[in-house]
This record gives structure tokens, sequence and C-alpha cells, in this order.
């Protein structure tokens, strides 16, 4: 077992661009990602930061094959994913999970709480096994037991969040890949959530890929933390080192934007 | 002597009398910016809407008083009330794409309210509309005039509404969340120009916002909210540096910050939520 979870190796995504297509011509190709290159430590928490546009939503669809790349190899665990049939990835599939801004919103709001939480586990084991798992995972996340029974749209933001969380860890996953998850959120809600996540990745032994426009989040969460500007990688360091010496112009103009709730911030 | 006066003010949903609003009262000096800050919930886009008349159906005000200048809006019929906004107060909404109508050419959404609430003619509202596009820094102001909504990147139509609102010299204008949708490197330049803008022309404001760091730039006194009800109102430097409830300490501590990750991000606790869920309920007997 390499140190290294996932490698990322020279990897590219174009998109035609149809809004510039021609009548019978052929779209011109818009390259959102233009070979990037970086390794995920196992066990770290790394911050993928960016403003809109810059692809960091992109590069962990890519990571994740939710959108097929262009060009690159991503090696997960040892294993080429970028490269391989979507038959043959199955196990990847549980082991790398995802969690969505607004998880519950593409899911059928006709099921329970409980009944989104198992329904991907019934592909590989029974319903009741599936059902206690999800109830674990219920659990973990700090959810009541009563709120098995409860529909999403009866439920806040923050407990969809820990409902999105709890789908993600009830896999048994060794990867969470984490879109902007906290980016809807009141900062009260926003701290519990974060916090939530930290814990379950620490005790878990996790490995976190964490997707934000705001880099004072990332600040707090990740050890290590990647900056996106049009599609390519401008800085890539330790998160405390990013924050004290950026070492790129861009890095230091994304933290000097942050407002503080200081009266002397120089501006 | 303040300009904008709210005293009581009180909000309740039609039909359950569930309360929004619990007895707001709040003054601002002429030439201020107060900040309204809470959570979402916290009733803070409601002041604003009461001030322009513009509540939802569902919600009416059900007691307490707004005055602005010599002028008690709260007493006015329903016409002469809008007649009195119109003329005098403007809005700067959240969101830059819906706010504007994606139909019509950005000129005619600036001078609309020139030439229709105040009846300047159009060549005088025209002319008006690119000396403040030029004010708000867009480089070239009759080019922008002419075009559509969906041509102008987020920010460029964020300054279109800081324009539109500013074009009538309005002596108060609520701005809503204006830099919540934006990145924050554009986010910094639009605050910039609010503050700019709202110092050149003497402007009273009530900037609404979930955001302590942009109270922080911009205004000079802030009222925190929780379910409807004042918790402190206090002056910028006294609420970020020693602020008076646990409620507005809590919210100050969860508020993310890089320069101090330690002391940031942390969870409200449920002790301060419940007391001062409480103390707003209290108000209600």
């Amino acid at each position: 077992m390499s140190e290294v979870l996932i490698a990322v190796r020279n990897l590219e995504v174009s998109l035609p661009d149809m809004a510039h297509k021609l009548p019978m011509g052929r779209a011109p190709m818009i390259h959102i990602l233009k070979g990037l290159n970086f390794d995920v430590p196992r066990g770290s928490v790394i911050g993928i930061v960016g403003e809109s546009g810059s692809g960091k939503s992109t590069l962990g669809r890519a990571i994740l094959r939710l959108i097929e790349p262009t060009a690159g190899t991503v090696i997960f665990d040892d294993e080429d994913i970028t490269h391989t049939r979507e038959k043959s990835l199955r196990g990847f599939r549980q082991k790398a999970q995802m969690i969505f801004q607004d998880p519950l919103s593409s899911l059928n709001p006709r099921h329970t709480i409980l009944g989104l939480i198992a329904a991907p586990l019934t592909l590989r084991m029974g319903r009741a096994e599936a059902r206690t798992r999800a109830a674990e995972a219920l659990e973990m996340v700090g959810l009541p037991a009563n709120f098995a029974r409860r529909y999403p749209h009866e439920i806040s933001g923050g407990q969809r969040q820990r409902v999105g969380i709890a789908r993600a860890i009830a896999q048994r996953p060794t990867f969470i890949l984490a879109d902007e998850i906290a980016s809807g959120l009141d900062v009260s809600s926003q701290a519990v959530i974060l916090s939530l996540l930290q814990d379950l990745v620490r005790d878990l032994g996790l490995t976190l890929a964490f997707i934000s426009h705001d880099l004072s989040v990332v600040r707090r969460l990740c050890d290590r933390t990647i900056v996106m500007e049009g599609g390519k990688i401008v800085e890539d360091a330790g998160t405390a080192a990013l924050f004290t010496r950026p070492s790129s112009d861009y890095t230091r103009a994304l933290i000097d934007a942050i407002p503080l709730p200081v009266v002397d911030q120089l501006w | 002597m303040s300009f904008l006066t709210i005293q009581d003010l009180d909000v309740r949903l039609r039909g359950s009398g569930q309360r929004l609003l619990r007895g707001v009262s709040l003054e601002v000096a002429q030439g201020q910016v107060h900040g309204l800050v809470g959570e979402s919930g916290a009733g803070k886009s409601m002041i604003g809407k009461a001030i322009l008349d513009v509540l939802p159906r569902s919600v009416e005000i059900a007691g307490g008083r707004i005055t602005l200048g010599e002028t008690d809006l709260t007493a006015l019929p329903a016409k002469a009330r809008r007649h009195e906004l119109g003329q005098r107060t403007a809005l700067i909404p959240q969101d830059p794409l819906t706010a504007l109508n994606p139909a019509r050419r950005i000129g005619g959404q600036i001078t609309d309210r020139l030439t229709r609430v105040l009846g300047w003619g159009a060549a005088r509202a025209d002319a008006r509309a690119v000396e403040l596009l030029d004010e708000v820094q867009i480089s070239d102001p009759a080019r922008v005039m002419k075009s559509y909504p969906h041509e102008l990147s987020g920010g460029m139509r964020q300054r279109v509404l800081i324009a539109a609102a500013f074009a009538a010299e309005p002596e108060l204008i609520i701005a809503d969340e204006p830099t919540t949708a934006l990145d924050v490197t554009v986010q910094k330049q639009i605050l910039k120009m609010i503050a700019a803008m709202q110092a050149a022309h003497n402007t009273t404001m009530l900037f609404v916002t979930h955001d302590l760091g942009v109270v922080a730039r911009v205004c000079q006194r802030v009222s925190v909210l929780f379910a409807g009800h004042v918790v402190e109102d206090a002056d910028i430097h006294t609420l970020l540096s020693v602020p008076g409830h646990p409620y507005s300490q809590a919210l100050l501590s969860a508020t993310p910050r890089y320069d101090d990750p330690r002391a940031s991000l942390r969870p409200v606790p449920q002790s301060v939520i419940d007391a001062t869920r409480a103390e707003a309920e209290a108000h209600d007997v």
C-alpha cells in the first residue's frame, strides 16, 4: 500500500463550446483543465480552492470519473481509474464517495431519510443489512433515530448536509470528496457541519478533498491547499505556509480580498 | 438627530399571527451606514422590505412606526407612501441577474426611475445614466447602456444596479446582501465602490448581510438580529472587540477567519440559542 492514495497526472478536460458552434460546423473546444499534476497522500485533508469558473468542481468530478478526462490519468489506490471500463470500477465507486452542496435536491423526495441512505447499499447487500448500516451512519452524524422516517423537505439545511455525510460514510469509503458543502449554510450551521466532518474524517481515518471558494474555511480544515485559476494549479502548498507566504500573486489577491471581522483591516 | 427611525416595529404572518419582527427599534443618522446582521430567518431582510413597503402579501405590519426625516411613513395613506418612497429611497438587491429584466437593455433599466418617477426627459436621464456608469467605473458606458444583462459579468451587473440605485440621488439606500453572490475578489471591488459612492453622495444606508467581515468594511453601526428581535445594537468597534450579547459573541466565534483559524468556526452553543430565543419570545407577552 503506497503512501499516495490519489495521483493525478497531466489531467486534461476539454468540452465543446456549444455557444460558439457554427451551424453544421464543429464546436470549438474549451479547455477546462489544462494538464494538472498532484498527489493526495493517504489520510490527508486537501483543499481545492478557486473562484467561479476556475475548474475546481470539474477537477473533483474528473477525479471521481463522473466526467471523462480528455487526457491524463488518475491513479486511485494504485489502480488507474481513467482507462478502465465502468464495469470494473465497482470497488472504486464504493471507496470514493462524494458529498454535494445540496445533497438531497437530486434525490427522490418521496423516499425517507433512511431509505435514501440505504438505497446505494442495496446494490451490495440485503435490504435489512443496508437499513441497519444506514441507521448506524445516521447515528454517527448525530441525527436522532426518529429522523430515519422523515422526508428531505422536512429537515433544515444543516440537517440535510448531515444526511449527505451519512450517505457517504455508510458506504465505508476510504476517500470523500466534498464540493462546497458548507456554502449555502449560515455561519453557525457551517461551523457545526465542518467540525462534524473533521471529526469523522479523523476517527474513520479517511482521506478528504474539500472543494471550496472560501479560503478561511480551508484554512481551518485542510493540511494542504491547491489554488486553481483558469484551469491551472497556480499554487500547491501546506495550508499554513500558503497563508503566511503565498508564492503566487493570485493567491495573495484571493487572501487579501477576504473581509475579516475586524475594523482595522487594510483594504 | 436620526434620519431613519424605526420604533417598535412588529411584523406578523397574516392568519397565524406568527411574529417575524418583534418590536424592532433602530436609529440611523443622516449619512451613516447601519448594518443588519443575523442568520437566515432572523428578519434582517424583512426590515428593509417593511421600510420599502414591499412585504410579501402573506405578511403585515402589526405595529410600530417608520420615520424618514420628518415623515412618518407608516401614517401615510398607501399611495402617498409609495410616492414618498419612490422619490427618496432606493434598493441595491442581492442577485444582480434576477433583478434586471433580461429582455431589456441596461440603459432603460437605469433611467426608468428618473423618467417615470421624477419626470425627467429622456435625453437628460440618459446623460445622467452615462455619468453614473462612469462613476461606478464601467469603462465604456455608452456600450453598456445598449447591452442586455446576459452580456455582462456578475460584477458588471452589480455595478449597474449600484448606478441605478444612486441615479436619482435617494436619501436612503437599502442594500440587501449586495455581494453575497459574488467571488471574493469581485466582492472587494464592489464593497469599496459602494463605500466610495455612499461617501461621495452622503447617502444614508441600511446594509443587510450575514457576513460580519462585510459589516466591518462598510458599516459604522450594527444591529444584530435573532428571531426577529434586536439582541444588540452597537457601534462596529464595540461589536467586534467586546460584543455585549452572548449571541453576538457566539456569532463572531462561528465566523471563519484565516488569520485566527483556532478561534473561528466554533459552533454556536445550544444554550446560547435557547436563551436568545427565550429572550426574543419574552417580548411577545
